[in-house]
């Protein structure tokens, strides 16, 4: 038995025990993303020991990865075989893993032009409530034998059961990149990104804020040369180019610093998914623009309702990201019919209502 | 191996026929309800047309109103719902329940709104796959997805089916080009998966329903994203000696950092049968062809074709050949679309199968194939989506012939255990439907069969949306397994056994 076995064999023990008990867990990785949802409560239950990439074969553009893997660890060998997570997921801090990047689902900069994490889930493993080792998918693009649990298991927050091992469907690294900025306001910005998203431009990702609007193109060298001089702008030297899209994609720039410990009726940190196609959106405070205007970030005191409201209207919902919680919910509360079949999904993985209680939605 | 409710005792399934018809009568003017026989025959099967059965009545809403009315009473009624779209379903997710309403969407065929600006389309679950790529095309977008059958399937079918086509290794599948979907629960309560953001709220529903088989809801509408057509595409039309070659060459391309707009194979066997059909100018000395395609903008094609003419060549083909323009690029892909038609021609029945496999496994696949033609006494022809490993050989056989009936199927479940021995998975595209259902006692544990049950009940707690497919009962399993002992001397060959 090696030490990934003898790891799992631990966890399903600690799963019996707790379901058993009908008491709480925190699934854990590199707890690099404790501010995100609502807050983890019940005993760590730690997924490190599950380490390791399991295999990885360029050629079949596939890399399965136990959920202990550092984030960082699975990058460096894609990279070493000219390949990458073309979703560009946030790191948040050195320890983040792979598992925590499923179960968060969040995706970086690219992910209008290139799809989201759970886009790129080819298949997993599971723990359920039950201590069941379940697989579901596989490691091929194409598959279609039963339901796509694997999927639905990425952005889970951990409260269906615990992530194991996941293939994912990795991509070459483009051939060529360029960054270009436009001086231009917001209404200016989301006019041209529309034009541009539905031309065949290379656009890979887009960023706007304060007045200035920033383009990455990638693709093969003439396609990027071919759209650099048919956008015009100014072109980013690659140093900052890269630095732009690090803290856009890691949410570490300047921008998304928002002191927690602010108190309540400060500035939040808010995430408003909506049509690409939404009009402005009125909010006092100071806005983010990216994924070609579909992703809306506000740093804002207005009250969650206010906010809520705004992205309901444009057709969307508002995540809290950060800033003092006091008694808002994080998420858009849903509906009647899906939080019925939320509940019952819940019931059919984890009976015993053991994995990270509370943190998707206060219910499940 | 037809009709299951010949099993049913036939005054109680009248009485049953009467009482639903009665009950649907409140909801639907009484040309949209079928109930006699010579009526409702054309809706005995889809394309999987091995497998018919008679279904109780046959329903043709043509409003959301109507679709919630139906399944309220049917939920009421405790009457399985079975939803159909194009009738092109390749494994039987289709097929009628003996008393069950299966209800035709056909009449859902508007498209509500194409808006260039967003790149999206609100479309009815009925429409044509091909019919929202027509309906883009005057700005310059298209819906990717291409399953071979998109001038007849539909995109209610597509969701219900997860559908891809010979263009999804560079676009990906349904569920990627799938925003929105809108439908009703088993109970007729209206609910919407998904979101014209790139994201919703909660669990990540739309990817469990997309693929689902019509068992979780019933769909009505869909936005899809579209997008920028390609300025120019060109294929390479690349011959090989040898299957082993054609097989690594795919391996090679995508090693080299490409990924091409379509990756096909097929052999000679199957080159010959579509040269016959379409005329298309295969090379039919080569043991094996690659369609191997580029597109996007002039430059990036003229860069992309070089490096694949490098890589195939490297890879030893004997002979290759670039589009010279829109013309011979659609006869080259001619054939390919016409594989299964052009089999049709050669044999009086195929059977198409539709595993995936690790792209490094085909050559190793293809040589199994060629073992098992001797083994089981008939012929295959393949034709593979070779760029993600999605094999459609075609078991050549006749229907009418019961032992070449019964070889054909230990044959396709051969291919498909193989499959999942390599590492792949028993179906890519097709679905399970009925025709996989014991491969899915092969490819899954009881444990997990019972999970893929318990995501039914927490959708349709009664299990009334088309019962008895994808998931197979733990009995079922345990027979097939039983069966396994004695492959080739099955008991009773003439039962029913789906």
């Amino acid at each position: 038995m090696d030490a990934a076995d003898a790891a799992l064999a631990r966890l399903i023990d600690q799963v019996l025990e707790a379901a058993s008990l009908r008491a709480a867990l925190q699934i854990r990785g590199g707890g690099t993303k404790d501010f995100y949802g609502e807050p983890a409560r019940g005993v760590p239950l730690e997924v490190t020991g599950l380490a390791g990439i399991s295999s990885y074969e360029p050629t079949e553009l596939v890399v399965t990865a136990r959920a202990g893997t550092p984030l960082a660890e699975l990058e460096a060998a894609l990279e070493e075989s000219g390949q990458c997570l073309p979703f560009e997921p946030p790191r948040f801090g050195v320890g983040g893993t792979v598992g925590g990047m499923v179960a968060a689902g969040l995706s970086g900069p690219a992910r209008a032009s290139v799809g989201s994490v759970r886009d790129h889930v080819l298949g997993l493993t599971l723990l359920n409530g039950r201590g069941e080792v379940l697989t579901f998918g596989g490691q091929v693009a194409k598959n279609v034998a039963g339901y796509d649990v694997s999927r639905l298991l990425a952005g889970s927050l951990g409260i269906l059961g615990v992530i194991c091992e996941v293939s994912l469907k990795v991509l070459p690294v483009s051939p060529a990149a360029a960054t270009l900025r436009f001086d231009c306001d917001e209404a200016q910005a989301l006019e041209r990104l529309t034009q541009w998203a539905s031309q065949p431009l290379p656009l890979n990702a887009s960023a706007w804020c304060d007045g200035q609007l920033y383009v990455r193109l990638a693709g093969a060298g003439a396609a990027v040369d071919a759209a650099c001089s048919g956008l015009g702008g100014s072109v980013l030297a690659p140093d900052a180019a890269r630095a732009l899209w690090q803290g856009l994609r890691d949410q570490s720039a300047a921008y998304f610093a928002v002191d927690a410990a602010e108190p309540a009726g400060g500035e939040r940190l808010w995430r408003l998914s909506v049509p690409a196609r939404a009009p402005q959106l009125r909010l006092p405070g100071r806005q983010l623009i990216e994924w070609h205007g579909a992703e809306r970030w506000w740093r804002t005191a207005a009250p969650a309702a206010v906010v809520r409201a705004a992205a309901a209207q444009a057709g969307g919902h508002a995540t809290l990201m950060r800033g003092a919680k006091g008694s808002d919910a994080v998420f858009t509360p849903l509906g009647e019919v899906l939080m019925r079949i939320h509940r019952a999904l819940k019931q059919a993985f984890d009976p015993a209502g053991i994995f990270n209680p509370g943190r998707l939605y206060a219910e499940l | 191996m037809t009709t299951a409710a010949r099993l049913e005792p036939q005054p109680a399934r009248d009485g049953r026929r009467a009482e639903v018809v009665a009950a649907l009568a409140d909801a639907l003017p009484a040309a949209a309800i079928l109930f006699r026989h010579e009526d409702t025959a054309p809706y005995e099967c889809d394309a999987l047309t091995a497998y018919r059965a008679s279904p109780l009545v046959v329903v043709l809403p043509e409003s959301e109103v109507q679709v919630a009315a139906i399944l309220r009473i049917c939920h009421k009624l405790g009457v399985p719902v079975i939803a159909r779209g194009g009738g092109t379903g390749l494994s039987g997710g289709a097929t009628p329940h003996p008393l069950g309403v299966l209800m035709s969407l056909a009449k859902f065929n508007r498209i509500l709104k194409v808006d260039p600006l967003s790149c999206t389309a609100v479309v009815q679950c009925g429409v044509r796959n091909a019919a929202i790529s027509e309906a883009a095309a005057r700005y310059g977008l298209y819906y990717a997805p291409d399953p071979s059958s998109q001038i007849a399937c539909t995109i209610g079918g597509n969701v219900a089916e997860n559908s891809g086509g010979v263009h999804c290794l560079k676009y990906g599948l349904t569920l990627h080009n799938v925003l929105r979907v809108r439908g009703f629960m088993a109970d007729g309560e209206a609910v919407e998966f998904g979101s014209e953001a790139l994201d919703a709220p909660g669990l990540d529903l739309i990817a469990v329903v997309i693929g689902s088989e019509g068992m979780l809801a019933v769909t009505t509408e869909v936005t899809v994203k579209l997008i920028p057509k390609p300025q120019l595409a060109r294929c390479i039309m690349a011959s090989f000696d040898d299957l082993e070659s054609a097989g690594a060459a795919v391996a090679s391309v995508i090693a080299r950092g490409i990924i091409p707009a379509g990756l096909e194979l097929m052999d000679r066997a199957m080159t010959e049968a579509v040269e016959a059909f379409v005329h298309a100018d295969y090379d039919l000395t080569a043991a094996a062809i690659l369609l191997c395609e580029s597109d996007g903008t002039p430059e990036e094609v003229a860069e992309e074709v070089a490096r694949m003419e490098e890589v195939l060549s490297g890879a030893g083909a004997s002979r290759l050949e670039v589009s010279r323009d829109e013309t011979q690029r659609l006869r080259f892909w001619s054939g390919r679309k016409n594989a299964f038609p052009a089999s049709g021609g050669i044999s009086p029945d195929y059977m198409c199968m539709d595993s995936t496999i690790p792209r490094k496994r085909l050559a190793e696949m293809l040589r199994a194939i060629e073992g098992m033609q001797s083994k089981y006494g008939l012929r295959c022809v393949n034709v593979f989506h070779a760029g993600d490993g999605n094999l459609h050989p075609l078991i050549l056989f006749d229907a009418e012939d019961p032992d070449q009936m019964q070889r054909c199927e230990l044959f396709g479940a051969d291919i498909l255990e193989t499959s999942v021995r390599f590492g792949g998975t028993v179906t890519g595209e097709h679905g399970v439907g009925i025709e996989k259902l014991n491969s899915m006692c092969v490819q899954f544990s009881p444990a997990e069969r019972e999970l893929f049950a318990a995501v039914k009940h927490a959708f349709d707690p009664r299990e009334l949306l088309n019962p008895g497919k994808v998931i197979p009962t733990l009995h079922r399993c345990a027979e097939y397994g039983k069966m396994h002992v004695h492959r080739g001397l099955l008991p009773f060959p003439d039962l029913p056994r789906f």
